[in-house]
């Protein structure tokens, strides 16, 4: 169990150096010659106006508060999967039901309108 | 014969060679992956401009431009790195590195052929999910660190477009678990002794659907979508901090290839074969008793496989025109996921009331039906659905051109606020 993990581990350490290698190779081959014209926001020739960093429209975060729920399920399902063998048909239901409580979520967001994009 | 046992053989039992044949594999996979990306997209170039009626590179490496990309790569070497003075410089040079790895990463339990593979977990679709929605991040924090407004609109997108397609592709993947039992790799295909893909059609369908959506290709490109956003979230981006997202884009796209024929497909099995086979009363093969062998057969039958697929990826790529942003979310909220959530509650109760020891070809077949009859009602509802919004539309007078495109929903909701 822990040397298949052990593999991992090593792979996460190892891992920086595929992506570091040509990015650092490019710094030694590359010119390097900053200037305050060169280093300007790209986009469109003229200076940017304003802040980039500033409240965003809210319609993408209720989106991702929709995948929270669906991924804590998620989370919750993969064990029973893995386990469906050893399980019996009564388990079975009781899992249906936990699917269909998070499915009224849905359609409760959907009925709110909160799945249109405006 | 693993390259550990052959270690451990000249070595004798040294705690050491298990690190070292970790690392030699690490390596191989690594750079194996970096350099056939050189391939990937010299091949996408081709076909693509083939599809499209064009020649593509035919100047560089002879009459086929089999050396163009060779030449992009040492071209994006010699290029200046920019740091935009606005950038966060921790977070606008992290998110390159990052990308690259998380696409690295998950191909530590892809099942090249028996015997070829990093390491086999027994949560190894659990380990491919996690580490895969890293690259959501990633992208989140490339378009926040740029300090650029496409960039940044090209980050919200990825938030929105990714996460929202993680759930059917999550969901879709619950399926084969189900199926064989076990989320570990190897385990799933070694269960298939029909393939999936015939077995559930449409999972197989919901996951290639939602493989498109998560590594950001065509038909679902929003977040880089060039005509509007010009580049997004890797605007700023320059030499090779630039080409790391072109790379871990295109070895996504590659193991969601690779992890579709073996999920889907049996892997390095050739299940249909073994079928046949079967049918005439001959021995089924089994790649994994046949040695080394075996291992470059099943390696091929993976390659052939996978790059199968990744040839539909590029077939939609070429033909496909890119899909609005309220379309994308509507089409997975609104179908995607209640058709997976209802799919995942008829395979798990279906496969429950089929007792155990039932010919697998019985099995299938019951699982084909109910697939089909999922498929049947939903289109059923969906021409329901939008034959009373037309009789509506009659009566309220309005143009049915107007609905078609979604321009009317979009007014009145203006109207609401």
């Amino acid at each position: 169990m822990f040397a298949e993990w052990q593999y991992i581990i090593l792979f996460v350490a190892l891992a920086p150096i595929f992506p570091l290698a040509p990015v650092v190779v490019n710094r030694l081959l590359g010119p390097h010659r900053p200037n305050p014209i060169k280093q300007q926001t790209y986009e469109c020739g003229i200076e940017t106006v304003g802040d980039t960093w500033v409240q965003f429209k809210v319609q993408y975060y209720i989106f991702a508060l929709v995948f929270v729920i669906f991924d804590v399920e998620a989370v919750f399902l993969f064990p029973i999967a893995a386990a469906y063998g050893q399980l019996g048909l009564f388990a079975i239901f009781e899992v249906a039901l936990f699917v269909i409580l998070l499915a009224v979520g849905l359609g409760y967001a959907w009925s709110r309108g909160v799945l249109e994009w405006v | 014969m693993s390259l550990t046992d052959l270690l451990y053989q000249i070595f004798g039992n040294q705690p050491w060679v298990d690190l070292i044949a970790s690392v030699i594999s690490i390596f191989t996979i690594s750079t194996f992956l970096l350099l056939i990306v050189i391939f990937l997209i010299w091949l996408e170039r081709k076909v693509i401009a083939r599809m499209q009626d064009r020649i593509g590179p035919n100047r560089v490496g002879g009459r086929y431009g089999a050396l163009q990309t060779v030449a992009d790569v040492l071209k994006l070497l010699t290029k200046e790195q920019i740091t935009p003075s606005g950038a966060d410089y921790l977070i606008y040079n992290v998110a390159p590195i990052l990308t690259v790895m998380a696409a690295l990463l998950v191909w530590a339990v892809m099942p090249f052929a028996p015997g070829l593979i990093g390491v086999d977990l027994n949560v190894g679709i659990f380990y491919i999910l996690s580490v895969s929605s890293v690259s959501v991040v990633t992208v989140l924090l490339a378009g926040w660190g740029s300090n650029n407004k496409y960039a940044l609109l090209g980050g919200f997108r990825a938030v929105a477009q990714l996460v929202s397609y993680e759930v059917p592709m999550i969901l879709a993947l619950l399926v084969p678990i189900i199926l064989a039992r076990t989320m570990s790799t190897v385990g799933i295909i070694e269960a298939q002794s029909i393939p999936y893909l015939f077995m559930v059609p449409l999972a197989a369908v919901i996951f290639f659907i939602s493989a498109l959506a998560e590594t950001g290709r065509t038909p679902f490109d929003l977040l880089e979508a060039d005509s509007e956003i010009v580049a997004g979230f890797h605007i700023e981006y320059s030499g090779m901090k630039f080409g790391m997202f072109f790379l871990a884009e295109f070895i996504g796209t590659l193991f969601m290839s690779g992890l579709f024929a073996v999920v889907f497909m049996g892997g390095w099995n050739v299940p249909i074969i073994n079928l046949i086979l079967t049918f005439f009363g001959a021995q089924p093969v089994n790649f994994a008793e046949m040695g080394v062998l075996g291992t470059i057969i099943g390696l091929g039958v993976f390659f052939f496989k996978m790059f199968f697929v990744y040839m539909i990826f590029i077939w939609i790529r070429g033909t496909w025109p890119r899909v609005r942003v309220d379309q994308i979310l509507n089409f997975n909220w609104k179908l995607l996921v209640p058709i997976t959530l209802v799919m995942i509650l008829v395979v798990a109760v279906l496969d429950k009331l089929i007792p155990p020891g039932t010919n697998e070809l019985v099995r299938a077949s019951l699982h084909l039906a109910s697939n089909i009859l999922i498929v049947f009602v939903t289109l059923e509802i969906l021409r329901r659905n939008g034959r009373r919004r037309r009789m509506q539309a009659v009566q309220a007078g309005t143009e049915l051109e107007e609905i078609e495109t979604g321009a009317h929903d979009i007014a009145e909701a203006a109207h609401a606020h």
